[in-house]
């Protein structure tokens, strides 16, 4: 590696009781990188990030986040970091633009230029014609563009943002992806836990599955779908269970891989439009037929599993 | 490092305080005036009459200032325990400070110097409307604000450090049922202490209340001694263990 990475973590681990949150964890991020945690529920991406944001104590391993140890140096990381917690934490009982200056303050950033910059950042999350509102009067969606906003106060190096678009609608959402996409190429480093897929592929430029508290896969969204699972799929519907068994025999012979699922079967494939030609000129009747591209979402399901974890 | 840090918490706190300081003001304004005209001149008439003097002195100028202190307790109290809770879980801010280069110690600690200025503000309103009807006799009874809000400071500081060890509010109205209100009435508030039987004298004397009391009275009175000296170590120690207290268990809850 040529540069230091912003966030290095090795063998990190955090605890609650006997329980193992995050297991033996490693992870560098580069300067200027979009990084993301995908994983299931309970996975221990938002353990994780808190570790990061140095809001959290490491029970093992090395972290070091812009080059010092958050045990020790917490106070000087979080002042170049914005940080985007899972739940809200805002001030509810001040208005939007209030939250935003007390944050400034926070970081002990002058009066005069907070105002400055919480004019700057409503305007940035379109919040501007709510700035005198209540924070407790504001929708979810609302909120969490405060709380980005909020986050930003500082000019932070890096931007750690856990789920930041769940609970948004699609405009909101594409306005953050947008605002982010901004921020990074202004050099911002951002770290991101996410559970749209097409949030993930659109946004990071890396990205690490986890699983239990440890790392399942890692790389570029492209090279994730390439490793992992084929080109195309085919899924395919059939009337009722006895039809989709009676298929099945002669489905084993296209693809490379097939997943029976109760309501369809999935044929992971190089060439989907080749496999259904063979398919339909003898053979199965399927009711339905679909011929896709495999997405991240497809090799989530399969390293970390359909069925809900406990 | 860690004084202006806390005093950024102190500005948050003046911040949301500006929304409601009306209201809190005229509580500020209504409790001397209710509570100095029912003991100090109603039960206090009845008392003047029967047996003249309590410990010296007119029973309005005996009871304002031990009123005065223990308003100040009972501010502190509920201004440590539920919203502790609120910004730890309820309502969450304090989580959002302590993703700044603030630390849990600096939200502890300006949380309770706020609450102790609050308590402050306070004994000086209860001061002015006392003076005014009569009840300070001594113009070193400006001494009695900072006495008032350090017996808030310690109360805050153990209440608060209390606060962040807990998971519901569920034991708070006992704290407040069960500790605070003994505390003011057994804390020389109202009567002096030796009128106690000889047990609760001695419980009277680790009652961090009534060495504030003790402490606003021999300043509302103008007869500041020695002794005096001691209460202001005992609270100040009272004010350090809570303080050493919170500073931990903030830590503990903000960075699990
Ligand atoms: N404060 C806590 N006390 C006890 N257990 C916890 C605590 N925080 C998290 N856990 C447990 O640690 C595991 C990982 O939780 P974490 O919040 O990191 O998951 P996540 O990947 O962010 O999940 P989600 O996608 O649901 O947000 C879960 O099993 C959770 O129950
Ligand atoms: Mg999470």
């Amino acid at each position: 590696m040529s540069e230091t990475p912003l966030i290095d973590a090795r063998g990190l681990v955090k605890r609650f009781g006997d329980f193992t949150a995050v297991d033996h964890l490693d992870v560098q991020v580069q300067p200027g990188e979009a990084f993301g945690f995908l994983g299931p529920n309970g996975a221990g991406k938002t353990s994780t990030m808190r570790m990061i944001a140095c809001v959290s104590q490491r029970d093992g391993g090395a972290l070091s986040v812009l080059g010092m140890d958050p045990a020790t140096e917490g106070s000087a990381i979080r002042a170049r970091l914005g940080v985007v917690p899972q739940d809200d934490t805002l001030d509810l009982e001040l208005t939007v633009r209030d939250n935003v200056l007390i944050y400034g303050r926070y970081f002990g950033l002058s009066r005069a230029e907070t105002r400055r910059r919480a004019d700057e950042l409503l305007e940035f999350v379109q919040l501007t014609d709510r700035r005198d509102d209540r924070v407790d009067a504001l929708s979810g969606g609302m909120r969490r563009r405060l709380t980005i906003a909020r986050s930003l106060v500082n000019q932070p190096e890096l931007v750690l943002l856990d789920e930041p678009t769940t609970g948004l609608d699609p405009q909101a959402r594409h306005l953050v992806w947008e605002r982010l996409y901004r921020l990074k190429r202004s050099g911002a480093t951002l770290v991101l836990t996410t559970h749209y897929m097409d949030e993930a592929e659109q946004l990071c430029d890396r990205l690490v599955i986890m699983d239990g508290g440890r790392i399942v896969a890692e790389g570029s969204p492209r090279a994730l779908i390439d490793r992992h699972s084929t080109r195309d799929v085919v899924e395919l519907r059939f009337a009722d269970e006895h039809a989709q068994h009676a298929a099945l025999a002669r489905l084993e012979q296209v693809g490379e891989r097939r997943e029976v699922l109760p309501d369809r079967v999935l044929v992971y494939t190089a060439d989907g439009d080749a496999d259904v030609e063979r398919l339909t000129s003898d053979g199965p009747h399927p009711e339905s037929l679909l011929v896709r591209r495999s997405t991240l979402e497809d090799v989530f399901l399969t390293l970390t599993g359909r069925s809900l974890e406990e | 490092m860690s004084a202006p840090l806390a005093l950024r918490v102190v500005e948050h706190e003046a911040q949301v305080f500006k929304r409601f300081w009306r209201g809190t003001l005229f509580g500020y304004v209504l409790n001397p005036l209710l509570y100095l005209a029912a003991l100090g001149f109603g039960l206090g008439s009845l008392i003047t009459e029967n047996q003249g003097e309590v410990a010296g002195l007119p029973y309005v100028e005996f009871v304002a200032p031990g009123l005065m202190a223990a308003a100040a307790m009972q501010a502190a109290a509920a201004d440590s325990l539920w919203p502790v809770m609120a910004g730890m879980k309820w309502i969450r801010w304090y989580h959002g400070m302590v993703a700044t280069p603030l630390r849990p110690r600096d939200v502890y600690t300006g949380s309770v110097a706020w609450t102790a200025m609050r308590a402050g503000l306070g004994a000086t309103v209860f001061l002015v409307v006392a003076a005014l009807l009569g009840a300070i006799p001594s113009a070193w009874g400006v001494l009695a604000i900072p006495s008032a809000a350090l017996t808030a400071a310690g109360f805050a500081a153990m209440l608060a450090a209390y606060a962040a060890t807990q998971e519901v509010d569920l034991r708070f109205p006992l704290i407040m049922r069960l500790g605070i209100l003994p505390l003011f009435l057994v804390s020389g508030t109202f009567f002096p202490i030796d009128q106690l039987p000889g047990w609760l004298q001695v419980c009277a004397w680790a009652s961090p209340l009534w060495h504030g009391v003790e402490l606003c009275r021999a300043s509302t009175t103008g007869m500041l001694e020695a002794v005096d000296l001691a209460h202001l170590a005992f609270l100040v120690g009272f004010l350090w263990v809570g303080w050493l207290w919170g500073i931990r268990s903030f830590d503990a809850r903000l960075t699990a």
